[in-house]
């Protein structure tokens, strides 16, 4: 499977990684984990010195006074002992009080707080295995959802607020921030910012169950036009099929289970208990981050979800072929 | 049973043989097991119920290596078909449990039972037939999970069961009731070691072993058991709130309705961090025992360490809410657990530092046990130093529930407990079986667990920076992750050759291994002075002791106890700080009942899992055994000798 390569193409702005930050965010851990990283090497090589040369003394003092006689130590170097672990208890003292000094400050300057009242907002609902993301709006006609890909707005933040429709699941995009837990019955909120265009891959933190492992989704940072356009395609509904093949495939979605999880606006179908389709065309991958949006996976999907995310909540749509292939035209034209 | 009954006096200065072969008749009289299965159900020495907990514990460790071993090959390559997802999913669950509940935690205390009445000079635990009980209903729960697991009903909800994953909406049938209940038996047997070894070392203690002679080892297990005490109810009451959920339709844990997904995570880490305290702690006591005779010399900073185990046990429960930093809890709460657990890593720090002074001022042998102990130093600063990043809320918000996490937890719970373990094993197998475990094959087992460790773990911090999420049964090619997950199953069968090296090493040297002596390695504390294995009365007569090291002191003219009854199981009580006597006291002897109400509780806690009604049930029927076990007797254990014939 190559779920990813095709996004080099496309903007792919390297792995998930935590150190190869996109973001303000992303960007001061990074500064805290290298600080972390260079302080903790060092007290490390400093232990492992006084740890080697108690291990080579040791082993003199075995060879020269051999094993016999316990108990007796020398007086002057039990004293300079003492006065080492005190210097070394003290000096312990001091660089994690800088470590915490260090960790209070960076976590003040991801704080949510400082967000701005007006920012974007997105709500982002975890669901067994995949990801919904409702964009907040004072007029609710403007209010969009978009299934498994997150796009922002490149260079503002956008304020993350979290909730979970079953189970515990963690929002994190490793380029852009740390996590945030997405829990039934509580919101929390959190804050987002991509500084460079690109796709940031993000993945389901907190284990939920079967497919823990393929909960990923997209987070699509683009230049305030263009995040703008695309909100507006978002909103309309569906286009009318164009041709008998789509208009097919259309008989063959509502006729199908389809309809009983999934909405298609501008059809009938209007359930919420699966992803959105109405654009499905215009997103990059399916189930949730894990296969590229291409005809022949899509087909693949439908047939048999369960052979590529076994335990996944979508049953097999065994069907005839020329009513998948219908169908397929179909949801190609959803744009 | 007056005080006045007990003597404390100078060893007759030639002891007539015959004189201590009568004593020695006598006490083989009163403690020896009873005969027969009946007999082997009943036992109630400490050292046989330890070395069953023991041996028990070592099959669970490798059960749970097995399961290690089967998730390291499927990711050891991207997209990988051997295991789905549900399998991997009850085998990390499997995994964890085992390694927390029915092995680190048990194995710990059962290395004390065994030792614990040695060092402190009695001849037995205070409540014997509560370990026989504490044994059976530990087994039964672990027979329950594997049970379970082989029916395809093992838990799949992770080792922490959150909620409402766990729960009876996304966990329908009976997996993770299996689950909650396995908690209830190894809860019950904890607390019940923990009881036991907080009064044997409070009150059983060698006259002379006033609490700062007391061997740190001892120390060690006794805060542990307390710290046990403490927190073991937290998870006591999540679990059984949790089988209430699922079982009887309350709403504790139920948003829906009113009750609270986080209140599961608090109660689960308020248990679930001092965990880990309570597992390392025990193996700091293995190794400040170890380092003292391999460096010849009194362990540097015996207050500073001692002190050090009680802040650890006290700020220990004061950062279970560093787990949850990323459920969007309020700031200034999470600073408080910033600190606090930065802090803790100050008691560890000054551990460490006694005991590289230790080794500094010692004369050092580089046998096995001290290789083991040598091995964790290094390993357990390093998992430690990634404990202190892990304290960093911004960056714990990065790594936690990453491969990070996974790597820092396995260095210090493999590094920080099992080393020091195995190394307890190499150190005390002569005394537990009389027999040496090869030197040769201990080396080979040391370099290839340190050398397969490190190869398993390290790697895994990268695999969490770069992103990738704990409990995943797979990953997409594209991710990168496929060279260090490589890197890492290629790791994790050098460490299983280590481990299987090292369990070839015990089995071949408890038929083959050179005989071991009294005190092989010319150690310190009082169970050296025993025969090894130990004789089933512990001591002949009872030691006194003036000083931290007693075998190191001139014994000659050492008084001893004598005055107590040999003819039933009597042990001298003293008073808990200066352990000077106070009275004697019998303990009770073998007895069935222990291990029929072990089958009463099982029976009403798996019963329990299919109608509530076993509860009510169960409890009627465990007046039964009760009633039996503590009927008085009218010898008061009095062991009638035969005539010598």
């Amino acid at each position: 499977m190559n779920a990813l390569a095709f996004l080099a193409g496309s903007g792919f702005a390297g792995r998930q990684s935590a150190l190869n930050p996109a973001g303000p965010q992303a960007g001061r851990i990074e500064d805290l984990w290298w600080l972390m990283f260079w302080v903790c090497t060092a007290v490390f090589v400093l232990v492992m010195l006084f740890f080697i040369a108690g291990m080579v003394r040791g082993r003199r003092a075995r060879k020269e006074r051999g094993v016999e006689a316990p108990m007796s130590v020398e007086p002057g170097v039990e004293r300079r002992m003492m006065r080492t672990i005190v210097a070394a208890v003290a000096a312990t003292v001091i660089t994690l009080f800088g470590l915490l000094v260090a960790s209070v400050a960076t976590g003040r300057s991801i704080s949510p707080l400082r967000v701005p009242e007006d920012a974007l907002t997105v709500k982002v609902i975890g669901h067994q295995w995949w990801w919904d993301f409702e964009y907040q709006h004072p007029e609710p006609y403007r209010i969009i959802r978009s299934p498994n890909e997150l796009h922002i707005p490149v260079g503002q933040p956008v304020r993350i607020l979290t909730t979970s429709a079953d189970v515990i699941h963690s929002f994190w995009v490793p380029n852009l921030h740390g996590k945030l837990d997405l829990i039934p019955g509580r919101t929390a909120d959190t804050w987002i910012q991509a500084d460079r265009p690109g796709v940031y891959r993000g993945q389901c933190a907190e284990f939920c169950g079967h497919q823990h492992a393929h909960m990923g989704f997209l987070v699509i940072a683009e230049p305030p036009e263009r995040f703008a356009a695309w909100w507006e395609r978002q909103r309309q509904p569906a286009p009318e099929p164009a041709t008998p093949l789509q208009q097919r495939g259309r008989q063959v979605f509502l006729s199908q289970a389809c309809p009983l999880c999934h909405t298609i606006q501008g059809t009938d179908a209007g359930s919420r208990v699966g992803p959105d389709l109405t654009h499905l065309a215009s997103r990059r991958t399916l189930a949730a981050g894990t296969l590229p949006n291409t005809r022949g996976h899509l087909g693949g999907w439908i047939a048999d979800p369960q052979s590529t995310k076994p335990g996944n909540l979508m049953p097999p749509n065994p069907m005839k072929s020329e009513d998948l292939q219908a169908l397929l035209a179909y949801l190609e034209s959803l744009r | 049973m007056s005080p006045k009954s007990v003597v404390i006096q100078a060893e007759p200065e030639t002891p007539e043989a015959d004189l201590l072969d009568e004593v020695h008749h006598r006490l083989e009289g009163a403690w020896r097991p009873e005969k027969g299965f009946i007999g082997w159900l009943s036992e109630v020495r400490h050292t046989a119920i330890a070395k069953r907990f023991i041996v028990t514990a070592f099959i669970f460790f490798a059960l749970g290596g097995i399961e290690a071993l089967l998730m390291r090959i499927q990711l050891s390559r991207p997209e990988n078909g051997l295991l789905s997802p549900d399998l991997y999913n009850q085998l990390f669950t499997m995994h964890g449990t085992t390694m927390m509940f029915l092995f680190a935690v048990p194995i710990m205390e059962a290395v004390g039972l065994y030792l614990v009445p040695l060092m402190i000079g009695t001849r037995e635990l205070a409540f014997p037939r509560l370990i026989n009980y504490s044994y059976w209903i530990y087994l039964i729960g672990g027979l329950l999970l594997y049970s379970g697991f082989f029916l395809s009903m093992a838990p799949d909800a992770g080792w922490f069961s959150y909620v409402p994953l766990s729960g009876p909406e996304y966990s329908p049938g009976k997996r993770v009731d299996v689950w909650a209940q396995m908690i209830t038996f190894t809860e019950v047997s904890g607390l019940a070691t923990s009881v036991t070894l907080i009064v044997t070392i409070f009150k059983q203690r060698a006259p002379g072993m006033s609490l700062n002679r007391m061997p740190l080892f001892v120390w060690t297990q006794l805060i542990t058991s307390l710290m046990v005490v403490f927190a073991m109810p937290a998870v006591m009451v999540s679990s059984s709130l949790l089988a209430m959920d699922r079982l009887i339709d309350t709403h504790f844990f139920n948003p829906g309705e009113g009750g609270d997904a986080i209140l599961w995570q608090h109660l689960f880490w308020f248990f679930g961090h001092p965990e880990v305290y309570i597992i390392f702690l025990p193996a700091t006591g293995f190794v400040s025992a170890i380092i003292v005779p391999f460096t010849r010399r009194p362990i540097f900073g015996y207050n500073a360490i001692v002190l050090s185990l009680v802040a650890t046990s006290f700020i220990g429960f004061g950062l279970w809410v560093h787990h949850m930093f990323a459920t969007g809890l309020p700031q200034l709460g999470q600073s408080f657990f910033t600190a606090a657990s930065i802090m803790i890593a100050i008691p560890s720090g000054v551990q460490i530092f006694c005991w590289i002074a230790t080794l500094w001022g010692g004369r050092i042998r580089f046998r096995t046990p001290m290789l083991f102990v040598l091995g964790f130093i290094a390993i357990f600063v390093a998992g430690g130093l990634t404990g202190v990043m892990l304290a960093a809320v911004p960056l714990d918000l990065q790594v936690h529930d990453t491969f990070f996490v996974v790597a820092h937890f396995h260095y210090v719970l493999i590094g920080g407990a099992v080393f020091p373990l195995i190394g307890a094993v190499y150190f005390w197998f002569p005394k537990m079986t009389g027999r040496m475990m090869s030197e040769r094959a201990g080396k080979w087992s040391f370099w290839l667990l340190f050398a397969g460790f490190n190869l398993t773990f390290f790697p895994m911090y990268q695999l969490g920076l770069q992103g990738m999420p704990r409990r995943v049964y797979t990953y997409l090619g594209e991710s990168g992750w496929t060279d260090l997950n490589r890197l890492a199953t290629l790791g994790g069968l050098v460490l299983t050759a280590g481990v299987v090296v090292f369990i070839l090493n015990a089995l071949w040297s408890l038929r083959h291994g050179a005989i071991a002596g009294d005190n092989p390695w010319d150690a310190d504390t009082l169970e050296w002075e025993t025969s090894s294995p130990p004789p089933s009365y512990g001591f002949l007569y009872l030691p006194t002791v003036h000083g931290r090291h007693p075998l190191w002191m001139p014994r000659e003219n050492q008084p001893v106890v004598v005055g107590l009854q040999d003819n039933r199981r009597e042990v001298l009580v003293t008073h808990t700080l200066d352990a000077e006597p106070d009275h004697r006291d019998i303990v009770a002897g073998p007895s069935i009942w222990p291990f029929v109400l072990a089958l009463v509780t099982g029976f009403t806690f798996i019963t329990v899992i299919f109608t509530p009604w076993a509860l009510p049930w169960g409890i009627v029927l465990a007046i039964i055994p009760l009633v039996c076990w503590f009927w008085p007797r009218s010898d008061m254990g009095r062991v009638i000798l035969k005539e010598k014939a």
